[in-house]
């Protein structure tokens, strides 16, 4: 059932990216930051796709250090890579933005911050497998889960620390012309994550397979 | 609970892409000596490990008796092991060294298990001594008699006669025999074959993590 | 088979005995604190005096960094020798290596704060035990969560390969709550009117703590074990 749908997803991903620009031009100008608001469009939406990826690699996570299947470990690894890649994206077009609307590139508000320590969080995830040698998957599934365990205490932290500071508010409440292409945006972001997660998981069954065949092999 | 028999059932391990163990089966039973050969890297510390229920097999089953291997306490407490590094703390002295480990398997007659381990040892005029200026001899001899301080009925040992003279290895050869006569299922590895002359029951030889005849 | 608080006790006693032989870790540990407060109290002197309020933050940089290398000494001790291997054979539940370890780590980080605490206060003036309960409350609150997180850690790395780095790679990013809260809890304390804010980090680091002390001692046995 997975293959069959998976080119399905693929072609409406990417005709919803080919359609995407066009309600982006098409949607009203914000009052205040004119055209560089619609970069927003794009951020908002990699910010839901990156808490898909991360919540799906602690799952993953979670799964395999308690059941020890590789299907969960396939899951893990593939939402960390994921969630590195459009994290990457939510971290250079948020300050593009911030830049251009209030003058800074970057606030330590608990948003911002949070979505930083995941961030790094899932590097190290991915160092730790890459460089940690034999049986690092285990060790970085434990990392993965208390990531995913810290990230409420981080932005209560940063929340409470910034009572004293004055806020700026990320997202402005959205006017009615922009719902439209915002939910869209998420839509086809989340569709695209979903599609690369397929990919990615059935990489990694490849790779499992090919190891398995080396040691049939030897026989 | 007690066993009086090892039994490896078709046990296969493998670490990604390496097979370090292929369908091994064997038995042990209480009261032998039963040494492990094969080159480095032929499989023996992972057949070891997996005894010790540090490893769990990729497929087949570990038999102590009847009782398959889970890994409890209950099981561990009745397994010794001896590594090659010998598992003891430098800083430490000779008594102290057997002390913690009498106290951490649950011993109740700690003093006299340590005096005795001591004994055996021979050791008894060095014990407050930190084990870090013994000879390799002396720390083998500590370990071993740590390792069977809380008499297991499965003793494990990774090359124990590696940097030993041979009066050293005479010594432990009658260790072992001592182990043996108590009804304890021995298993040893090595790769000298002239160590274990006169010493073993049963010898099983790994190829590539294959058993050979 | 020995009891759970059995075990922790024999292998907080063996600890602390193998570290009084030689007290090489308090003293290498403690000397790194204070050089890490040097070293930052120099970056922060502003016209010849350091900056009053830089205190909190060197205090728990200090205390971190200074941790982080203590938990990989502490190990490394046991890798000497595999006695942790020893001591996983051992019929103990696995869970109580871990608190025995944490135990171990928290009363050597103890002794290391108890010089560096008054230290810090004597040399940026700050009152820090103006509130001394609220002050050791954070202190504990914040060492235990920094400690539990650190020694499931280092315990998990003993085996991995380029271990001595990733144990700060993977310890600080989840250890910013902690680092968060002590830094502002020990400036809201310093304040005038700063008290509730002080207890309110304290809360959410006891919070912390239950939550990662709970976390580690589910997820010890399946890490170590394979």
């Amino acid at each position: 059932m997975m293959k069959k749908i998976f080119p399905v997803l693929v072609v409406v991903a990417a005709a919803m990216f080919a359609y995407a620009p066009f309600m982006i031009l098409a949607a009203p100008y914000e009052s205040t930051m004119g055209l560089v608001q619609k970069i927003f469009y794009f951020h908002a939406a990699c910010g839901m796709a990156m808490f898909l990826a991360a919540f799906v690699s602690g799952i993953g996570s979670a799964g395999f250090l308690f059941s020890k299947k590789p299907s969960y470990d396939r899951m893990a690894v593939a939402g960390a890579e994921l969630t590195v890649i459009i994290g990457l994206i939510v971290l250079v077009t948020g300050p593009l933005w911030a830049r251009k609307a209030w003058g800074v590139w970057w606030q330590w508000d608990a948003r911002l911050t949070s979505t930083l320590v995941m961030w790094m969080i899932f590097n190290a995830y991915l160092l730790l497998r890459r460089y940690g040698g034999l049986g690092s998957e285990k060790l970085a599934a434990a990392v993965a889960l208390f990531g995913m365990a810290n990230v409420p205490f981080v932005y209560w932290s940063v929340n409470v620390w910034r009572t004293l500071h004055p806020k700026t508010s990320v997202i402005p409440s959205l006017q009615p012309g922009m719902r439209g292409p915002f939910w869209f945006c998420v839509a086809a972001f989340l569709l695209l994550s979903i599609v690369i997660l397929m990919l990615r998981t059935e990489l990694e069954k490849r790779r499992q397979e090919l190891d398995a065949l080396y040691l049939a092999a030897e026989d | 609970m007690d066993f009086s028999s090892l039994r490896f059932v078709d046990v296969t391990r493998t670490f990604g892409r390496r097979r370090a163990l292929s369908r091994v089966s064997f038995t042990a039973e209480a009261g032998t000596i039963t040494a492990l050969l094969g080159h480095n890297g032929a499989g023996k510390s992972t057949l070891l490990s997996i005894a010790a229920t540090l490893l769990q097999p990729t497929s087949g089953r570990v038999l102590y008796g009847d009782h398959p291997g889970n890994g409890s306490a209950v099981l561990r407490g009745r397994i010794g092991m001896l590594g090659h590094d010998l598992y003891l703390y430098p800083e430490l002295s000779a008594a102290e060294n057997l002390r913690f480990f009498a106290e951490i398997y649950g011993l109740t007659d700690v003093e006299r298990r340590v005096a005795r381990g001591l004994e055996m040892a021979k050791l008894i005029d060095r014990a407050d001594d930190a084990v870090g200026g013994y000879s390799r001899g002396m720390r083998q001899r500590l370990a071993v008699e740590r390792a069977l301080i809380h008499e297991p009925r499965l003793m494990l040992l990774d090359e124990p006669f590696t940097g030993l003279d041979e009066a050293s290895r005479e010594a432990l050869r009658q260790r072992l025999r001592m182990a043996r006569a108590a009804g304890t299922i021995v298993i040893l590895t090595t790769h000298d074959i002239a160590a274990i002359e006169n010493l073993t029951d049963a010898t099983v030889t790994l190829v590539d993590g294959r058993l050979v005849a | 088979m020995t009891g759970f608080v059995g075990a922790v006790s024999v292998i907080v006693r063996k600890d602390l005995l193998v570290e009084a032989r030689t007290r090489e870790i308090l003293f290498t540990t403690l000397f790194f604190a204070v050089a890490c407060v040097l070293v930052f109290a120099f970056g922060f002197v502003r016209e010849g005096r350091a900056v009053s309020d830089a205190a909190s933050g060197i205090l728990w940089i200090a205390i971190a960094f200074s941790g982080t290398l203590a938990l990989g000494r502490a190990f490394e001790r046991e890798r000497h020798g595999e006695t942790l291997r020893a001591l996983l054979i051992a019929p103990i539940d696995r869970p109580a290596l871990y608190v025995g370890k944490l135990v171990g780590i928290l009363i050597l980080m103890a002794a290391v704060e108890a010089v560096v605490v008054p230290m810090v206060a004597l040399m940026f003036q700050a009152p820090l035990f103006d509130h001394a309960l609220l002050m050791i409350g954070l202190l504990a609150a914040g060492t235990v969560g920094f400690a539990a997180v650190g020694t499931l850690f280092a315990a998990m790395l003993m085996r991995t390969r380029s271990r001595d780095v990733m144990l700060p790679v993977l310890l600080y990013p989840i250890t910013i709550p902690v680092i968060i809260a002590g830094v502002r809890g020990t400036a809201a304390l310093l304040e005038a009117d700063g008290l509730p804010m002080a207890r309110a980090w304290l809360a959410m680091l006891v919070a912390f703590d239950v939550m990662f002390v709970t976390l580690a001692l589910w997820t010890f046995e399946p890490v170590m074990t394979e």
